[in-house]
């Protein structure tokens, strides 16, 4: 009894992700002119009020956070958090309806192309879609002072790293739902306390200590150390090497879980 | 083992497909040859779309053997796939973008180059009729228009095996029209068809050769002509009565034709001579609402196999 098709084997073309990626791209391009407003409106809104409304308050009363000004505090941390709310907003709804809705993953499984080509070019395509919104965060907080270091480019990458270790587990998530319902327990009792509480608006030694642990074992927490050490400049490479590690086996075991759920849901 | 025929594109023994405790399929054979054009005609829940997906290496086998030219789905889905071009059940198009955008994309997941993709494309629309609506986006287009570019879609890669499930279910008559002229079109320049339907005259138009299913199972093959010789009569007289029960009025005309179904709305006599048969029931004294003499259908045959009709 045979209990597999080859879905997962290599196809014929040898990087069968990138039609895949294609697609998703051509789609983009119906789109973007929306999505790029938002994406440098994000940066613009939180600068205006956090760093120069809330910032100059904190900095005069109490000199800024461990001595650094509130806006070089706080923007690589919101820079962070953006690379996970874009990447839930793709992980999401596009991979419950490409399941559900369009059987947009259906039609490209009844081609050469496999299971292990349509998450990667998916995937791919995600971390485009961060990779963009990131390099417009960084380049319009950089415009405020918001950075006070060049090291502040290498966050570019880790901010990716922290969107995808959100992204890529969250596909999984995506892949087993038959409707919209729990995205919202997600976006509510997941992603909302992790931006509150994973030290971007204050350091989490502030946080009774046991909710310390819950924001280590969050990706969001690594990303904004490793973004904020980058962006101060005189990074602590050790940590920042630590912090890129976590994300790295976040992302693996995520990979590692969403192939295994696409395949539970595509290949029946 | 000797080699395998070339032109034996696609077979089946003993294929099964098992959902936990529910058997979809339960263990047919089939074959169909190159330049086929071959069908799965049965009701909704016969196992046809289910045979359909294991045929296009998108569904595991759960038993039995499966061979799409000559290969084994476990081991060659990649490379079967290649060779296929599919047209499910549910369009799968991506509505927000172009009818042409739609071809260009799909015609990447095969390898082909983007200018090979465009080239094809031109024709392709061409053939589907829709190159006046190359730019427009699918998501307006009518039910038999997007089934047309789901076929120029499936039709990019130049396939072997053309696989259709339930072509034209849900659309206007003259839609469907349409969509057969375009498949009668294919079925000429040689390209192998195999589909499924529910609709017998849809079996009639296109088929060369079809297998009857139910509950998951075969019950009868054959041409559409020769299946209506083997399992009805030629002619079939249609009688409607003033009743909410029909069975009543079987026993009266008992004895006339051949055979006789009771339906809910209608009885049915089966008979080599409709005209003669009509004037017995006449003969009789028995006056129904209408009495209307007409040729043996797929459908008929699918009554007498299983006691049900196709569609209901």
């Amino acid at each position: 009894m045979s209990t597999s098709v080859s879905t997962t084997t290599r196809p014929l073309t040898p990087a069968a992700w990138r039609p895949v990626f294609g697609s998703w791209v051509t789609a983009y391009k119906r789109t973007w002119r929306g999505s790029i407003f938002g994406r440098f409106l994000s940066p613009l809104m939180f600068l205006l009020s956090l760093g120069l409304g809330l910032g100059s308050l904190v900095d005069k009363s109490s000199g800024g956070v461990g001595g650094v000004p509130f806006l070089q505090f706080v923007v690589p941390g919101i820079l962070a958090a953006q690379a996970m709310w874009v990447a839930m907003g793709e992980s999401t709804y596009p991979v419950m309806g490409a399941i559900r809705w369009n059987e947009k993953y259906h039609a490209m499984l009844a081609t050469p192309v496999g299971i292990d080509d349509v998450l990667l070019g998916h995937l791919i395509y995600v971390a485009m879609q961060i990779t963009g919104a990131s390099a417009i965060f960084i380049g319009v907080a950089a415009l405020f002072g918001s950075f006070s270091s060049w090291w502040v480019l290498l966050a570019l990458p880790i901010s990716v790293l922290t969107g995808m270790a959100f992204a890529v587990p969250v596909f999984a998530f995506s892949a087993k739902q038959e409707g919209p319902d729990n995205f919202n327990i997600l976006f509510r009792f997941i992603m909302t306390p992790l931006f509150l509480f994973s030290g971007i608006f204050f350091p989490v030694s502030q946080l009774p200590a046991f909710m310390r642990p819950i924001a280590w074992v969050t990706p969001l927490w690594h990303g904004v150390e490793a973004n904020r050490s980058l962006a101060l400049g005189s990074p602590d490479f050790a940590a920042v090497a630590g912090h890129t590690t976590y994300l790295l086996v976040v992302i693996a075991v995520g990979g590692w879980l969403a192939r295994r759920a696409f395949t539970k849901r595509l290949v029946v | 083992m000797t080699d395998p025929d070339p032109d034996l594109l696609l077979h089946a023994t003993g294929l099964t497909k098992t959902f936990g405790s529910f058997t979809a399929v339960d263990g047919i054979d089939f074959a169909v040859e190159r330049g086929e054009s071959f069908g799965f005609l049965g009701p909704n829940g016969a196992g046809k779309s289910s045979t359909m997906k294991m045929v296009g290496c998108v569904s595991p086998v759960t038993g039995g053997e499966l061979r799409v030219f000559g290969q084994d789905p476990a081991t060659h889905g990649p490379a079967i796939r290649a060779r296929l071009g599919v047209v499910p059940q549910k369009d799968s198009l991506d509505e927000e973008l172009s009818v042409e955008e739609n071809l260009w994309i799909y015609g990447r997941y095969f390898g082909l180059s983007q200018r090979e993709v465009r080239a094809r494309a031109t024709e392709l629309l061409d053939f589907a009729q829709l190159t006046d609506r190359a730019k427009s986006t699918v998501e307006p287009l009518s039910g038999g228009m997007k089934r047309r570019l789901t076929i120029a879609r499936s039709l990019i890669s130049r396939p072997e095996i053309l696989l259709l499930d339930e072509p034209t279910t849900g659309l206007d008559p003259q839609a469907r029209h349409v969509l057969w002229d375009r498949l009668f079109r294919l079925k000429r320049s040689g390209v192998t068809l195999v589909l499924t339907t529910h609709y017998m005259d849809e079996a009639e138009q296109l088929c060369d050769r079809l297998v009857v299913m139910d509950h998951g199972k075969i019950v009868a093959q054959g041409s559409p002509r020769s299946l209506i010789t083997q399992y009805s009569t030629r002619e079939v007289l249609e009688l409607r009565f003033d009743t909410d029960d029909h069975a009543q009025h079987g026993d009266v005309i008992a004895g006339i034709g051949e055979r006789i179904e009771v339906l809910p709305d209608r009885l049915l006599v089966y008979t080599e001579d409709g005209d003669a048969a009509a004037a017995e029931v006449h003969l009789r004294g028995v006056r129904p609402l209408s009495a209307l003499v007409r040729r043996s259908t797929l459908e008929d045959v699918f009554l007498h196999l299983t006691g049900r009709t196709l569609v209901d």
